[in-house]
């Protein structure tokens, strides 16, 4: 099925959980076939919320069959088995299951919710789903009709056309530089064969990782993962793709579009998740431009110029390569101003680096805000895999407010240096920005 | 009370409930999110626990002890619908301005406080009320409430602080509206739709009258509708009603109570025209059709109706098995998306609307034939008593899956006491759906769909790009 059109931004942030360790117990729940799961018992409430991902996601996508990863998650719920598409549905909200997946660059992934009494009839819906999925000719017309009214949909978006833009600058010869949800060309021409060919290639044992969070106990789930997941095959096809640098270097792309506010993306190279500085780059972000409303960019851009309502910045590690990105919207009368804005936040940061108080309130904040990740079984869920793709540790809850802590200002000022280059930047500008002109 | 679940319908316009979030806009997901499940028919659904200070302000509070944290929420009886004509958008205008100082704080230390403190905080506006809120850890709770009872009465604005601030206002506004088809043409649905009502007014305002709002204007609504005896705290979270009690009353029940306040609007008149919007616009690439007709609230109108009015949307248009998708989208190959809302929790008069996004090579007209079938259909031959059962049952379902996150208890009984329920009536909203019949839902039907009180709005592709 389609999902709701809030495209926004081209990458998902990584996950970079961690909870409370006082009220967060993780378990590793080990079936007796080898299946491994994360699972976090919560008996507040008769559910249970699951997330599943493989690696592998859209960017494995063969050229020419760009939105293939997509397409078929939007089909796996539709039909599986005995059960056509209506009876499949019909089943999951008769009993108010929700089973949904998701394609993303890296990433494959599912989201099971069920009540306790009917938490069986869930596993065994997406045990078929993985499985036996049909495919049958109506539901696969009407995906692939709802699939390209979404692109069309998204053309009408300044936000979603900039994003695809700024991706396809960034990594003109990688599939990075390619949409997820491919194009009107691409989705027209997939085909059954494809879809079946990319679930017995991607879904597999070996590239999955399962967090569970909820009311079910390890006895009761290690079966359940036999059950479940017994029937994947062990390995999926493998791949070898290279890490990829981004094309950064100074450019400015204009897309003209009749709009009045020009909305404005911005990035450069970004810091892979295992590199040593990540922790450096994630405190100096969010003095920069990340959460909330006390960064230096709302601060400068919003507070004292009123130039946007919306401006921030994010880093964004992907499996082969890293991305640091920002953005903003304004009147077209205003966009030179705000890029003027943010290239001197950005040379001030590379320059001078931050000052005590603001590493000091940084790390507060980002330290003593981690426990509101855990106030949902599904967020739990997410964090439990995304610990797991990332090989952060069973024992990460613990430990990440350390690696905040660990930051000194020495870190940020050499990761700002390495990292900021206000004339490396990549602008991409949707709208009729006054006083901005394209650079290739 | 109504639960949604996120399923498929897709290409649905913003309902009329749909909010502001004037901070980062981040928050809207919260309330849309809610996913439900089944529940035994007379179980509660957060079980609350209530008391109200001698200054008039009614407390809320749910406890939940999966993290400690708290989500701490301030709810003024106060929304854009309550704003005097010709002054649209100062109720969202204010809300972005309670975030500047006090007499006691300087502007933009209220936000450097909660993020100190590891805080997460956002506000937003809707027609019938306004919140604000900040999730923390619960050792910083009595921090939060501190700074929040300052802002209730000690705000302080100067000219310095309101101009830049109305620039984001208006590029908010650009950004959710004017960059926006659909959204263009929801403002106009609305002023058609509401002939008196003061829902007729997009809440963010307009462009012309953001821009000639005075700081006198702004701080006279602030002055008249901020007041403990209009504001209701809700606190959900790590704490229970014997511990927040004495916080309350040491940081909230200080303040003195205000002048008494009537919500006085204009009422509806009655509607004698079907009407029709048609928009063509050049960004447009996918084509939409929507019906809204005017329909009675939990507070407004005929209300006997508005339990039966959430099962028949459910059975309508409520997702991927509803009449309206199996119809158009999966039969007769005529949509891409196809769907039906309505919500009764609002004070004045809602709607109950219908939309579906055509297949290329399909009119708009076609679409609203099929759609019109359908309606005609249930009108004549109601609806089944399978069909009934099983959208109780999921509709039911769905209040247990709203307990698992504490924010939606916060949100759902805020809502619900800043329009004028009761939190009695948020409780029994199981019970009273589990008694609804396919009687009730026909006569329902046949009530709200009369041709006369709707608007259809037809959105297409401007072919000819005009200057």
């Amino acid at each position: 099925m389609i999902r709701a059109l809030a495209l926004s931004l081209l990458l998902a942030f990584t996950v970079l959980s961690a909870g409370p360790a006082q009220a967060t117990k993780i378990e590793k729940v080990v079936s007796p076939g080898g299946i491994e799961a994360w699972l976090v018992q919560d008996h507040l409430n008769p559910i249970v919320s699951m997330r599943l991902a493989w690696r592998g996601g859209g960017a494995l996508d063969p050229e020419g069959k760009d939105g293939l990863a997509n397409m078929v998650s939007s089909l796996l719920d539709e039909g599986a088995g005995d059960l056509d598409s209506k009876t499949f549905q019909q089943t999951l909200e008769d009993n108010s299951i929700t089973l949904r997946f998701d394609a993303g660059r890296d990433t494959f992934g599912a989201r099971v919710q069920a009540l306790t009494d009917y938490r069986d009839l869930a596993f065994n819906l997406l045990r078929q789903a993985m499985t036996k999925p049909r495919f049958d000719a109506e539901p696969v017309e009407r995906l692939r009709a709802q699939i390209l009214a979404g692109l069309r949909h998204e053309s009408e978006q300044a936000d979603a056309v900039a994003g695809k833009a700024l991706m396809a600058a960034l990594y003109p010869d990688d599939p990075y530089g390619r949409p997820t949800r491919g194009t009107v060309d691409t989705v027209a021409k997939l085909t059954v064969d494809d879809l079946r060919g990319f679930v017995k290639r991607r879904l597999a044992r070996d590239t999955l990782f399962i967090g569970i969070v909820g009311a079910i106990t390890p006895e009761e789930l290690a079966p359940l993962l036999d059950k479940t997941f017994g029937g994947l095959p062990a390995q999926a096809a493998p791949w070898k793709l290279p890490e990829v640098g981004p094309d950064a270097k100074a450019r400015t792309v204009v897309i003209d579009k009749p709009i009045r506010q020009s909305n404005i993306l911005f990035a450069d190279k970004g810091v892979m998740r295992h590199d040593p500085d990540f922790y450096p780059a994630y405190v100096m972000n969010h003095i920069l431009g990340g959460g909330g409303f006390t960064s230096r960019l709302y601060s400068e851009v919003r507070e004292k110029r009123g130039l946007a309502y919306s401006v921030y910045t994010y880093l964004s590690p992907m499996d082969r390569s890293a991305v640091y990105v920002g953005g903003a919207g304004t009147a077209n009368a205003r966009v030179a101003e705000t890029i003027k804005v943010v290239r001197d936040e950005w040379t001030k940061m590379a320059e001078n680096g931050v000052t005590d108080a603001e590493l000091t309130a940084a790390k507060k904040y980002l330290t003593g805000s981690f426990p509101l990740r855990f106030t949902s079984t599904e967020r739990i869920a997410s964090m439990l895999v995304g610990m797991q793709m990332d090989d952060l540790g069973i024992d990460y809850l613990d430990k990440r407010n350390g690696y905040i802590e660990a930051v000194g200002p020495d870190d940020i000022r050499r990761v700002a240096r390495k990292l900021l280059h206000a004339d490396r930047l990549t602008f991409v500008v949707v709208g009729q920005p006054e006083g901005v002109t394209a650079k290739p | 009370m109504t639960f949604f679940r996120r399923r498929r319908a897709s290409f649905a316009p913003s309902p009329q409930t749909a909010r502001l979030c004037p901070r980062l806009g981040l928050l809207a997901a919260l309330v849309l999110a809610l996913a439900i499940i089944a529940a035994p028919a007379r179980a509660k659904v957060f079980s609350p626990e209530t008391f109200t200070l001698d200054n008039g302000m009614q407390v809320v509070v749910i406890s939940n002890h999966r993290a400690p944290v708290v989500t701490h929420m301030v709810w003024y009886k106060v929304g854009s619908a309550d704003e005097q004509s010709g002054y649209s958008g100062i109720a969202h205008f204010l809300e972005h301005l309670m975030f500047k100082g006090t007499k006691t704080r300087a502007p933009g230390e209220f936000s450097k406080i909660v993020a100190e403190n590891g805080g997460q905080e956002n506000a937003f506006t809707s027609y019938d009320y306004t919140a604000y809120h900040q999730t923390i850890a619960r050792e910083h709770l009595e921090t939060m409430m501190a700074m929040e009872a300052d802002r209730m009465t000690n705000l302080v604005l100067t000219d310095e602080i309101i101009e830049p601030e109305r620039q984001v206002v208006r590029e908010e506004r650009r950004m959710r509206t004017d960059n926006n088809p659909s959204a263009i043409l929801g403002e106009h649905v609305s002023e058609s739709l509401y002939r008196n009502y003061p829902y007729r007014r997009p809440i963010i305002g307009y462009d012309h009258e953001i821009v000639a709002m005075t700081r006198k204007n702004i701080t006279d609504f602030y002055k008249h509708w901020y007041a403990p005896n209009n504001a209701i705290l809700v606190v959900a979270g790590d704490i229970t009603a014997k511990e927040l009690k004495p916080l309350a009353e040491k940081y909230y029940g200080v303040i003195p109570r205000g002048p008494k306040i009537d919500r006085l609007r204009p009422a509806e008149p009655p509607q004698e025209a079907a009407r029709i919007v048609a928009m063509k616009h050049t960004q447009v690439r996918q084509p939409s059709w929507r019906r809204s007709y005017i329909a009675p609230s939990y507070l407004y109108g005929e209300t006997e109706h508005a339990d039966a009015l959430q099962v028949l949307t459910e059975i309508l248009g409520g997702g991927g098995t509803s009449r309206l998708y199996r119809k158009l989208v999966i039969d007769d190959k005529l949509a891409v998306g196809a769907g039906s809302h309505y919500s009764p929790d609002s004070r004045g008069p809602t709607q109950f609307m219908i939309y579906a996004s055509p297949r290329p090579g399909v009119t708009l007209p076609q679409v609203e034939a099929a759609v019109q079938a359908e309606i005609d259909k249930i009108e004549t031959d109601g609806v089944t008593a399978d069909e009934v059962a099983r959208a109780k049952k999921r509709m039911l379902a769905g209040a247990v899956f709203a307990r698992d996150s504490f924010t939606t208890g916060a949100q759902t009984l805020g809502a619900a006491l800043a329009v004028g329920q009761k939190v009695a009536d948020v409780e029994a909203w199981p019970e009273r759906i589990a008694a609804v019949t396919a009687d009730q839902i026909k006569a329902a039907a046949k009530f709200v769909f009369v041709k006369k009180h709707s608007v259809t709005a037809f959105l297409t592709e401007d072919k000819e790009p005009k200057e």
